[in-house]
């Protein structure tokens, strides 16, 4: 989409929201100190940061959800101050918050969920056709023909998050705060979603974004306020201070990040790993196939990406692969070290020298409620037992090693994972991995969520372990950092690998031309 | 260079180190507050019944009165941990009563034989529902509910709702003692010897935990801590000894109490120290995170459940065995009971967090509740609302504690003593540290199928 030069420049229009000298503490932390941000009429306005920076703290703040007077500082909204209470009062005001986790109800239809706490009534009851009109009036202004029945469970991440938008239009927003938006959407579903947010620009409605998606950021945004340790670092405008993401990252990090990949070290061995024909089906749908006759091999000090986009069916893959915890296998091969080995479950995937560390750290990668050094060892208890007792001083003192190797930040390992920042928390999980000494480790969105300095270091941590001459599967959306990190890229396209692609032959170009057709160059071994 | 800088640090005094007397992990902090309600309330009834409450006759009665509670209360954390709950335990505890108490009086089943079938018919209750619950994919409470009906009725129908006695050898692991032996010193000298064991081995266990920390690079507490709780637990052994060994003749420490302490220290260890402990723990916190590291979180289901009959089995016949016979009514309620000991414990309503000593002194905390009111002649009526208070105030007040961001009694008090005023501030529930932090996004993850019992899924 493109936006013309003069709804870019937004220097000019008048001031919508000031937020003045922002200090936000809890206790023993300051997560906000000083923080200014003026976010002009018609304008996207983005906020960058590293994770834990304090930038959803501000939209806290900003949001009403830390209430008047535990913050210090003003919040001016449209010429006059601003004393929220709750998000109650903020959204009268017009400023509205959508957070990353959306907060829809599954089982509610798109009308209930659009009206929820805000039902038109007529003589005390709620008036469910003017409800419904309004319904698809609203989701015809965010581009959504669903009919308003039908239950939220049922459309896509991409659509629920369309209906927050529409519930928010609901509510007569003037400044509408988008928490990691397209964190969970596709390709294409990421790209309605930002045109539609430059829409509703065009039409008067500001829009502060948080995001990590730098490219979307240079793509959407006006202006770009950076923060850092909870401080202001500069309020950038995009058009006039020529911003690009290397410009963003070097306010974010307070450096330039020159390698952010690490050198690649050549010593591939042999193939160790193949999987033959692999048919996985789906676990509900009987006849819908998610893994389609698929067949790859990983060599030994080799990382193989794997590219494809959500839904392509690249986790499936990996899940089945690892004990079948995915779906109902069909048929396929697995053959390591030039023999088949039969994987039925979980355990005969770790004592066959598999790890697989999940794209959803926190619901399928780690236990929120343990400790840091029971994690680590979590996955092969028994190397650290005799008779099946746990040897607790071994498992300290293997998360100590963990600990330096990786540079885990925490005071000590008997801090709980739930503490850590997401960065360490998945730092946790691949020394869990580590720590069941796999051959092959398969790594679904290792950098999921996780500022730039903790992603340099994951990727460095991946070209160690190849370097050790273990096999890496890295699937990513990323495709810098796929490039970036992988010997050997494959794709996948509904289901099939479509692609073969030697690292230093790819460009974002080929790659995204074999994620998105089935038309194959014949996968040649 | 004046001498006073070199002076060094000397340790004063923190509330930090005394809450290190009572475990030192975080872990253990949440048993400490319901640790010092529990002294509290002993504090009190002592003085309301003119020290009644610990008096020989009273805490052996005590003892011998809510054994098999307590016994409940170890399978029903373990339960309550792994996410579930068994609403059936008193219904099994009846049916298993009236089982082995038919078949000592009818076939003249020896009783070691007939304590031996309990356990197994327990055992085989125990398998039927895990079995439901861990492959077939029935919720714990539904099949438990089934269970509570189903063996309510069994009991009454073998019973035909009648009282079954049971012979003189049986009821000793209901209400016997530990016997006289060795001189006449006017106390039970075992009970004697079992407090020296105990005090010996706390003595130990505590100078073992100071080198394991050590060993660990952590630093333990100062010396002074070990030392004066060393000195305070053997006090309190002593006292104890001394008043269950000086009861009237023939009474002593109870059969059921030497149980249920040999069961208390069995399952703290293998929920804390095995690899099936730990797997309850990580099934419970995060099931599909476990299944992925290779927990066979139906197993574990399984064995809990079965494990939890099989104790309630065990209660029931100690029950029976101190009533000496087997009625229609036995274990009423019992189940609620047990959960309660379990929640005032610490343990999460989510799964995932509890401790088999929380439960303990959970439901010591109950206990003592129950026979002080008792003493002091209040009625049923009214030992029942207070008891249904005292389950929602303890569990509402650490709820309330967690939400204001402090992680428990102790922590609130270490931070009252610091220079600024106490900062009433909510900072949500989020566990986070760094405030500011945001959480990472949670897309639509694929949930492992692994763990979905195979008749949930479709027929390939």
């Amino acid at each position: 989409m493109e936006t013309g030069p003069d709804t870019r420049d937004t220097r000019d229009n008048p001031v919508i929201l000031e937020m003045r000298s922002i200090t936000k503490e809890f206790p023993g932390v300051k997560a906000l100190s000083d923080v200014s941000i003026t976010v002009r009429a018609n304008e996207i306005h983005a906020i960058c940061g590293e994770n834990g920076a304090g930038k959803s703290t501000l939209m806290k703040v900003l949001s009403g959800v830390y209430p008047y007077g535990t913050y210090t500082g003003d919040i001016l909204f449209q010429g006059s101050e601003m004393r929220f209470r709750d998000i109650k009062s903020s959204e009268s005001a017009g400023i509205v918050i959508i957070h990353q986790e959306l907060a829809l109800i599954p089982e509610l239809s798109i009308t209930e969920n659009i009206f929820l706490g805000n039902e038109p009534t007529r003589f005390g009851a709620i008036d469910w056709v003017t409800a419904k009109k309004r319904a698809i009036e609203l989701l015809a202004r965010v581009g959504l023909s669903d009919d308003p029945d039908t239950q939220i469970k049922n459309i896509g991440v991409g659509k629920q998050q369309l209906v927050e938008i529409a519930k928010a239009l609901n509510k007569s927003v003037k400044l509408l705060i988008l928490d990691e938006p397209t964190a969970a959407l596709n390709e294409a579903d990421s790209q309605h979603l930002l045109d539609l947010i430059l829409g509703l620009k065009s039409r008067g409605i500001s829009s502060i974004m948080i995001s990590h998606k730098l490219n979307e950021i240079e793509r959407v945004s006006d202006a770009i306020t950076i923060i850092r340790d909870g401080k202001t670092i500069e309020t950038l405008d995009v058009k006039a201070d020529g911003v690009n993401e290397d410009r963003i990252i070097r306010g974010m990090v307070g450096r330039t990040l020159e390698n952010r990949f690490p050198e690649r070290s050549s010593n591939i061995g042999e193939v160790f790993f193949e999987i033959k024909n692999w048919n996985v089906q789906h676990p509900q749908v009987a006849e819908r196939m998610v893994v389609k006759n698929s067949s790859f091999y990983v060599r030994r000090g080799e990382v193989v990406g794997f590219a494809g986009l959500m839904g392509a069916g690249r986790t499936e893959l990996a899940m089945s692969i690892f004990g079948r915890s995915y779906g109902n296998f069909i048929s396929g091969e697995i053959v390591k070290d030039g023999k088949e080995i039969q994987i039925r479950n979980v355990t005969e995937a770790i004592n066959n020298g598999l790890a697989y560390v999940s794209e959803d750290r926190k619901a399928l990668g780690l236990n929120l409620l343990d400790d840091i050094k029971r994690s680590v060892v979590s996955a092969k208890l028994k190397k650290i037992a005799k008779a099946e007792v746990v040897n607790d001083i071994a498992e300290f003192q293997i998360a100590e090693q963990y600990r330096k190797s990786l540079r885990i930040k925490t005071p000590t390992v008997n801090e709980g994972v739930g503490k850590l920042s997401g960065g360490n928390q998945q730092k946790v999980v691949l020394a869990k991995w580590m720590f069941t000494d796999p051959d092959l480790l398969i790594l679904d969105e290792p950098t999921r969520g996780i500022d730039v300095g903790a992603k340099t270091e994951i990727y460095g941590i991946i070209r160690d372990l190849a370097a050790q001459g273990k096999g890496v599967i890295m699937i990513s959306s990323e495709l810098p950092e796929l490039l970036g990190v992988s010997d050997r890229i494959y794709t996948i396209f509904e289901g099939a690998i479509t692609n073969d692609i030697p690292a230093e032959e790819a460009d974002p170009e080929t790659l995204m031309r074999s994620m998105t057709s089935m038309k194959t160059k014949a996968v040649t071994k | 260079m004046t001498a006073s800088t070199e002076a060094p640090a000397k340790k004063r005094f923190s509330f930090r180190d005394l809450g290190k007397m009572f475990g030192g992990g975080s872990s253990n902090v949440r048993q400490f507050g319901i640790l010092f309600s529990l002294i509290a309330i002993i504090v009190l009834f002592q003085i309301l019944t003119d020290g009644l409450t610990l008096s020989s006759g009273n805490l052996i009665n005590l003892v011998s009165q809510y054994a098999y509670i307590l016994i409940l209360a170890i399978g029903m954390v373990m339960v309550i941990i792994a996410g579930h709950i068994d609403l059936s335990v008193g219904s099994v505890a009846a049916f298993v009563g009236i089982v082995v108490a038919t078949a000592m009086q009818q076939w003249n089943l020896p009783w070691p034989l007939g304590i031996v079938l309990g356990l197994v018919v327990g055992a085989l209750i125990g398998a039927w529902q895990g079995w439901w619950v861990a492959f077939v994919g029935v919720p714990a409470f539904i099949v438990t509910l089934a269970g509570m009906l189903i063996f309510r009725g069994g009991n009454q129908l073998i019973g035909n709702a009648n009282t079954i006695p049971v012979p003189q050898g049986f009821t000793e692991i209901g209400a016997g003692y530990l016997p006289e032996v060795g001189p006449d010193t006017g106390y039970n000298n075992l009970t004697l010897l079992l407090g020296l064991i105990i005090a010996l081995a706390v003595i130990f266990m505590e100078f073992r935990a100071r080198r394991v920390q050590r060993t660990m690079g952590s630093q333990p507490a100062p010396l002074w801590v070990s030392i004066i709780k060393v000195v305070v637990l053997v006090v309190v052994i002593g006292f104890a000894s001394v008043l269950f060994a000086g009861g009237r003749v023939g009474t002593s420490f109870p059969i059921s109490g030497i149980i249920l302490g040999v069961l208390v220290l069995v399952y703290s260890f293998v929920t804390r120290n095995t690899i099936f402990g730990r797997h309850i723990y990580s099934v419970g916190g995060n099931k599909h995170a476990a299944e992925l590291s290779g927990v066979k979180s139906r197993r574990i289901d399984f064995l809990v459940m079965m494990n939890m009959s099989t104790l309630a089995a065990l209660a029931g016949m100690i029950f029976v065995a101190r009533s000496q016979a087997s009625g229609p009514q036995d274990g009423i309620g019992w189940e609620l009971d047990a959960i309660a000991a379990v929640f005032i414990g610490g343990a999460a309503v989510a799964g995932g967090i509890g401790t088999v000593g929380g439960s303990i002194i959970g439901g010591l905390v109950m206990a003592v509740l129950n026979n002080g009111l008792q003493l002091l002649g209040v009625g049923a009526d009214r030992v029942q609302i207070i008891k249904g208070l005292v389950l929602l105030v303890a569990v509402g007040l650490d709820v309330w504690n967690k939400s204001q961001g402090r992680p428990s009694i102790i922590g609130f008090l270490t931070k009252n003593r610091r220079k600024d005023k106490l900062d009433l501030e909510p900072t949500s529930s989020s566990p986070s540290v760094g405030a500011g932090e945001a959480p990472s996004e949670d897309p639509q993850g694929l949930v492992p199928t692994a763990g979905t019992p195979d008749t949930s899924r479709p027929r390939g």
